[in-house]
């Protein structure tokens, strides 16, 4: 018992891999010798070991390291429309997660607000969110593609519509949610509604705000892959399409694990922002 | 004794609070009674009598059903900075210091004093209810009674024509309650504040009141009487059991919330009523021969406690 938890799981961790990566090693290494007739056009596009079965298209664990490292070392070079660095790909996908997460956030959190002050507009606007939150955000994508027409801003826009929701709804249980005797403190010091919803209202509400921000960010990472594959030119999800048309299994699975880290970072930077605004009672 | 006949602070006149919807039930009607300035005054009685109602209805975060209170002759319309409440569950707001919970009512008073006066006034409130010290900490990190000191600055420190407060020591254990009572006697004897304070300690409403407010059981409660105590103002939580008016007092409140709160209604059937003039009693100057029943109706445990140690006490000693 002298180690502590802490290591014993990272030497767990560490142990998960090497299994998970021998049994990738072993998986693609197949050895079946068969020669069968191979289109020569097939052959080609992924190479004469692969087409005739000798290996696998998939690569092993040391090629995507190899392909990992490699995107790493040069990640911001740009050699025309088709030929980015993955982190200007990611750069791309970033900037547009920030544009219409933070314009959702500048709409959901003043209308939450109002939601979670007044149940009568609570009532009204209810009908609507209902039947509005449930919508893949992909289904509007055509819509703004016709209205908007400018590709990179109706993929701001989908994310913008993902994003709003939880930050809408979480807002106005957060204001709605204020304990009483707080408010009760306010209105026995004649505290103006401004200052109220400032001092009093918003730091209350502000873990519960926090939090539907963290879900609303963890959704929109995971719809911006899904719309640059539609509306394509850049960012990381029309990246790992444009690898899938190059058959280059290596990239995607790259592009799959930059994917996978910064949505972890993203998270990371709210839970922190959180821990930040989080009063203990 | 302040002058209660010259224009009292305070003035509920017939209030009444209806709660329910298709069965109305007052929860109580027809309470009259006034506060005078300087005046400590508490109200007692069961849970369910509307107690906590009375209070939000002075604080104005309540409306009476019917009835009007006043305040220096004006009716009550909404809260003011004027009437300062001090809540049973403190209501500090945990993500402000204690500084900035005492401040956030400073400059709900005077919004515009300069930084480092606030500071001082502030300050000046910490150090008086003994807090020097923990000006930074967070409710979170504070005791209950710590806590409850934290309210009782506050409510002081926008310097309120009157204090409410909403049992303000329930929530605490014996030991600190004993010192935080001390410490309001002390500060509302030194600045002659005027209180209304709601409870269920009978010690405390002797310790502290000018008069109690004796309220029948709930619903349709009422004030049965009102208990002035003829205790020395200058009594302390040490030496006044030893007065003889202590045990009078006590005794003749226990006995009204153990037995004629609940049936007053009939003993009012027999004698009449007036709500408007519940009657005020001075049982502490009641007859000596007169307290020694009271204090067998009003104290049954006790007494029995006192037998069996009693009769085990002959039986020891026939056996020695």
């Amino acid at each position: 018992m002298g180690v502590s938890r802490g290591i014993r799981a990272a030497a767990l961790s560490l142990l998960f891999f090497a299994i998970f990566i021998a049994a990738w090693q072993i998986a693609v290494g197949g050895d079946a010798g068969g020669t069968a007739n191979v289109d020569p056009e097939y052959a080609k596009l992924i190479g004469k070991e692969a087409a005739t079965g000798n290996k696998s298209a998939m690569p092993s664990p040391l090629d995507v390291a190899r392909k990992f490292w490699d995107h790493l070392a040069d990640p911001f070079y740009v050699r025309g429309t088709n030929d980015k660095g993955i982190g200007v790909q990611l750069a791309y996908s970033i900037a547009r997660v920030m544009g219409g997460y933070l314009l959702a956030a500048l709409v959901a959190i003043p209308l939450g607000f109002v939601i979670g002050m007044s149940p009568l507009v609570y009532r009204a606007l209810d009908p609507f969110i209902q039947i509005l939150k449930p919508i893949s955000p992909l289904a509007w994508m055509p819509l703004a593609l016709y209205t908007i027409k400018d590709s990179s801003t109706s993929a701001v826009f989908v994310i913008f519509i993902c994003s709003i929701w939880p930050m809408l709804i979480n807002t106005a249980f957060g204001v709605a949610g204020v304990r009483k005797e707080w408010l009760n403190v306010a209105r026995t010091l004649e505290v103006s509604p401004f200052r109220k919803a400032f001092t009093v209202i918003l730091p209350a509400a502000a873990p519960t705000i926090m939090t539907g921000m963290r879900i609303s960010i963890g959704i929109a990472w995971l719809v911006i892959v899904a719309a640059e594959m539609l509306v394509g030119g850049t960012g990381i999800g029309y990246f790992v399409w444009n690898e899938w048309n190059n058959l280059s299994i290596a990239n995607i699975i790259t592009a799959i694990l930059l994917i996978g880290l910064v949505g972890m970072l993203l998270d990371q930077i709210l839970a922190r922002l959180t821990r930040l605004i989080t009063y203990p009672e | 004794m302040p002058d209660r006949e010259e224009r009292p602070l305070i003035r509920a006149e017939a209030i009444a609070k209806v709660f329910g919807g298709d069965t109305v039930t007052a929860v109580f009607e027809d309470v009259w009674f006034s506060i005078a300035r300087g005046e400590f005054v508490v109200l007692i009685g069961h849970s369910g009598c509307g107690k906590t109602t009375i209070l939000n209805i002075l604080a104005g975060l309540d409306a009476p059903s019917a009835g009007v209170v006043l305040v220096d002759e004006r009716e009550i319309d909404g809260p003011s900075l004027d009437r300062a409440v001090i809540f049973q569950s403190h209501a500090l707001l945990p993500w402000m210091s204690v500084a900035g919970n005492i401040a956030f009512a400073v400059r709900s008073r005077w919004a515009d004093r300069p930084k480092r006066k606030l500071r001082e006034h502030v300050q000046k409130f910490i150090d008086l209810v003994g807090l020097t010290g923990s000006e930074k900490k967070r409710p979170a990190e504070l005791s209950g009674g710590m806590k409850q000191r934290v309210g009782i600055a506050r409510a002081l420190s926008i310097q309120p024509k009157m204090l409410l407060m909403d049992e303000p020591f329930s929530a605490l254990d014996a030991l600190t309650r004993g010192t935080l009572q001390d410490e309001v006697l002390r500060l509302c004897q030194a600045t002659n504040q005027t209180v209304f304070m709601i409870t269920h300690d009978v010690d405390e409403a002797i310790l502290l009141a000018d008069r109690i407010v004796l309220m029948t059981n709930g619903p349709r409660a009422k004030i049965a009487e009102i208990v002035l105590n003829t205790l020395p103002r200058e009594r302390t939580r040490h030496d006044m059991h030893k007065h003889p008016h202590y045990y009078r007092i006590r005794n003749h409140i226990i006995e009204f919330l153990v037995d004629r709160s609940k049936a007053f209604d009939q003993e009012i059937a027999a004698r009449g009523y007036d709500a408007k003039h519940p009657p005020l009693v001075s049982p502490g100057l009641a007859e000596p021969p007169q307290a020694v029943p009271a204090l067998a109706a009003s104290q049954p445990i006790p007494i029995a406690a006192l037998r069996a140690g009693g009769s085990d006490q002959i039986q020891g000693r026939r056996l020695a």
